[in-house]
């Protein structure tokens, strides 16, 4: 009993990862219906950023650390992100969603070799920032610091978000630019400005999810790589486009893939994909999202 | 029609002249050298590129080509699959002319291989996988197995460390064929040692996050935390048992299988203190030293690993057999291989035993702490040395049909 509960904080913990990447994807589907394939890329690019900044941005003996590392790098990758959109993607609006996914898939495996030629597959070490180095046991299990900082962050992160989409006035002009551009436009909103600034803050999560990953598995050019096929199953579970269910899927079935590594091991890896099957037949628009 | 009997008799024998001298050659004269690897992945620093590498000065210093010898070389991706890596391998074997594959890191892709060879009876030089079994049941006259074994690692480092008190084990397992021998070879020697195996998880390959299974280790209380994987796989567990306090929580870890670059990649400070069993490190002689510098400035400053290593010896002796015997054919090249006593800068003097296994010693090694190293790559103090006859499983043990 003791270690289940223990199996299912690590479940929450991984979910907490899964949530902030759906979350991302999410938001950029959901509204600008882009089928953003380089987000798993772009998730290892934050984490290179954080590990480029501690070791190659060096002022006065130290480089730059985590915490600084938490706001420079999704701005950095955001604003690559944004250029991708700008230079790329929005030449492809008109047409069908497959070339844009087509367009981000041939991206992610470019991004990814090109780091992969440059630091190899071993990855690279990045320490936990001090701050949060040890744990605490809590009885049933011995939690480290650091991951109890992740669920905490991821859960801030993902509820503000979907309350700024949700709740705010900010939130109702980008819903009412993904129904129709044209009405809002009229309205004297710019609204391809306000599409690029919204990918810009989807891959930007993306990034911040890297940053937030570095310090627990390797900086490695190829993390993303497997994540990113696991995370889109994890929102068209969800619903694609619906922020709320990418949220709660990720926690959810990061518990559920915890359980599994427990009672089934083998099976851990392929879970997630045997419940999108499922959840695909029984309920194709996904558990929140809308048939359309 | 006497003419004709004539000129019939005169192209049979010339047919028998022909396909007679043919028999003494080399094929299409050329000797085509296959490097099978992982290009893409979480082995690809190991071995990958590098064991190209490794291949191309293999040749270069043996000095074949200028004795008349036209050697290419191909190399590829197989993706860690076995399918993939069979289907390149029939492909070089059947269309492309290749006449040996080396590398192969990954036992399920090597266990392929192996038999690909031997049915189009070609040669396969074992320098990257590790599973027992290809000197084993599954041994065939057309495969060396250089470097290292999965009894090997587990003779190595489970037997010192059951001997200084670490008595108790949990695998962490790498759920294919590699992880699967690597575990039953360990096993076989905690409890010939005395010790006992409490628990083992089977691990998908290629996994991110350990802390499940790393939590079930911790719930074994298990003094050993044995990680039977490789690669991306064990550097990502090392990484993450230190930050679930498993060694300061009274347990051990033994990576039964750590590369230099593994080492690398997680930095002494993670790494410190584990104990690895290796049949090569660069910083050994003045010979290994030598063929480090050139190897790291063609392998973007990367130091050979014992895989790297192993590529270039088992080549090297692979065309001294060639040049010996004046042919290629698959079977003949791997007896002689066999039957000469293997000699090279990297593992020195050696012999191929009759079930394919390459004899040369094996060393425990200790990383040293960072206060000790002086700098990149600087890694290891030995602490040990098997030598040759003890290192690798005793020939009768194996169950290979090549042994009578």
């Amino acid at each position: 009993m003791q270690a289940l509960f223990g199996q299912l904080l690590i479940g929450l913990i991984n979910g907490a990862f899964y949530a902030m990447l759906s979350l991302g994807l999410a938001v950029i589907f959901g509204l600008l219906n882009i089928i953003n394939f380089t987000h798993g890329a772009q998730y290892m690019m934050g984490a290179f950023c954080a590990w480029f900044l501690l070791n190659k941005a060096v002022i006065g003996g130290t480089g730059i650390g985590y915490w600084p590392a938490l706001i420079i790098a999704p701005i950095a990758v955001g604003a690559f992100g944004m250029l991708i959109e700008r230079t790329m993607l929005a030449r492809l609006y008109k047409l069908d969603h497959l070339y844009g996914l087509l367009l981000t898939f041939g991206l992610a495996l470019v991004i990814q070799g090109v780091f992969r030629n440059e630091f190899g597959s071993s990855g690279l070490p990045y320490q936990i920032p001090s701050a949060l180095q040890g744990g605490v046991n809590l009885g049933f299990m011995f939690l480290p610091i650091y991951r109890g900082w992740v669920i905490v962050a991821s859960l801030i992160v993902c509820l503000t978000t979907w309350y700024v989409i949700e709740r705010t006035k900010l939130g109702s002009y980008l819903r009412a630019a993904t129904e129709n551009p044209a009405l809002v436009q009229a309205f004297g909103v710019n609204v391809p400005r306000m599409i690029t600034l919204t990918f810009g803050f989807g891959v930007g999560l993306a990034a911040l999810a890297g940053v937030m990953a570095a310090p627990i598995y390797q900086v490695n050019p190829l993390m993303g790589a497997d994540l990113i096929i696991v995370v889109f199953a994890v929102v068209v579970i969800g619903g694609m486009g619906s922020i709320m269910g990418a949220i709660l899927t990720g926690f959810g079935l990061g518990v559920v893939e915890g359980l599994t590594k427990y009672f089934y091991p083998e099976a851990s890896n392929t879970v997630i994909f045997v419940i999108m099957v499922i959840v695909l037949m029984i309920k194709p628009a996904g558990l929140f999202g809308r048939e359309r | 029609m006497k003419a004709f009997k004539r000129s019939l008799l005169a192209l049979t024998i010339a047919g028998a002249f022909a396909a007679g001298a043919a028999h003494a050659q080399i094929s299409d004269n050329i000797i085509k050298i296959g490097v099978l690897s992982d290009m893409s992945s979480l082995y690809t620093d190991l071995a990958g590129a590098g064991s190209v590498v490794a291949a191309h000065m293999a040749v270069e210093d043996s000095g074949i080509e200028k004795r008349g010898f036209k050697i290419e070389y191909v190399s590829a991706d197989h993706q860690n699959k076995p399918d993939v890596g069979s289907a390149i391998a029939r492909q070089w074997y059947d269309t492309d002319k290749v006449d040996v594959i080396v590398d192969v890191p990954n036992s399920g892709v090597a266990l392929a291989v192996n038999q690909i060879t031997k049915d189009k009876n070609k040669v396969f030089l074992a320098s990257g996988p590790a599973s027992s079994d290809l000197t084993g049941k599954a041994c065939t006259p057309n495969t060396v197995h250089w470097t290292y074994d999965t009894w090997m690692l587990a003779n190595g480092t489970g037997s010192a460390i059951v001997k200084s008190g670490g008595d108790t084990w949990f695998f962490i397992t790498a759920d294919y064929a590699f992880g699967h021998a690597l575990e039953r070879d360990t096993s076989a020697v905690v409890t010939k040692n005395g010790g006992k195996v409490l628990g083992a998880v089977k691990v998908p390959l290629n996994t991110q996050d350990f802390s499940s299974f790393l939590l079930q280790a911790q719930a074994s209380k298990a003094k050993i935390v044995g990680l039977a994987n490789a690669g991306g796989d064990t550097t990502n567990s090392i990484k993450q048992a230190a930050e679930f306090g498993i060694v300061k929580g009274g347990q051990n870890l033994a990576g039964l299988l750590v590369f230099i670059t593994d080492v690398h990649a997680l930095g002494l400070q993670n790494a410190q203190g584990l104990i690895i069993t290796n049949t090569f490190y660069w910083d050994q002689n003045d010979q290994t030293r030598e063929f480090s510098k050139r190897f790291a400035e063609r392998d973007k400053g990367i130091h050979p690993t014992m895989v790297h290593a192993g590529v270039y010896a088992a080549v090297r002796h692979y065309l001294k057999a060639v040049e010996a015997l004046k042919s290629d054919d698959g079977a003949k090249v791997v007896a002689k291989m066999k039957e000469m006593p293997t000699d090279d800068p990297l593992f020195g003097k050696g012999t191929i035993r009759v079930d394919g296994r390459k004899i040369h010693p094996a060393y425990l090694v200790e990383v040293k702490k960072p206060s000790e190293s002086k700098g990149p790559w600087d890694y290891y103090k030995v602490r040990a040395t098997i030598p040759a006859d003890q290192a690798f499983r005793p020939l009768n043990e194996g169950g290979c049909p090549l042994v009578k």
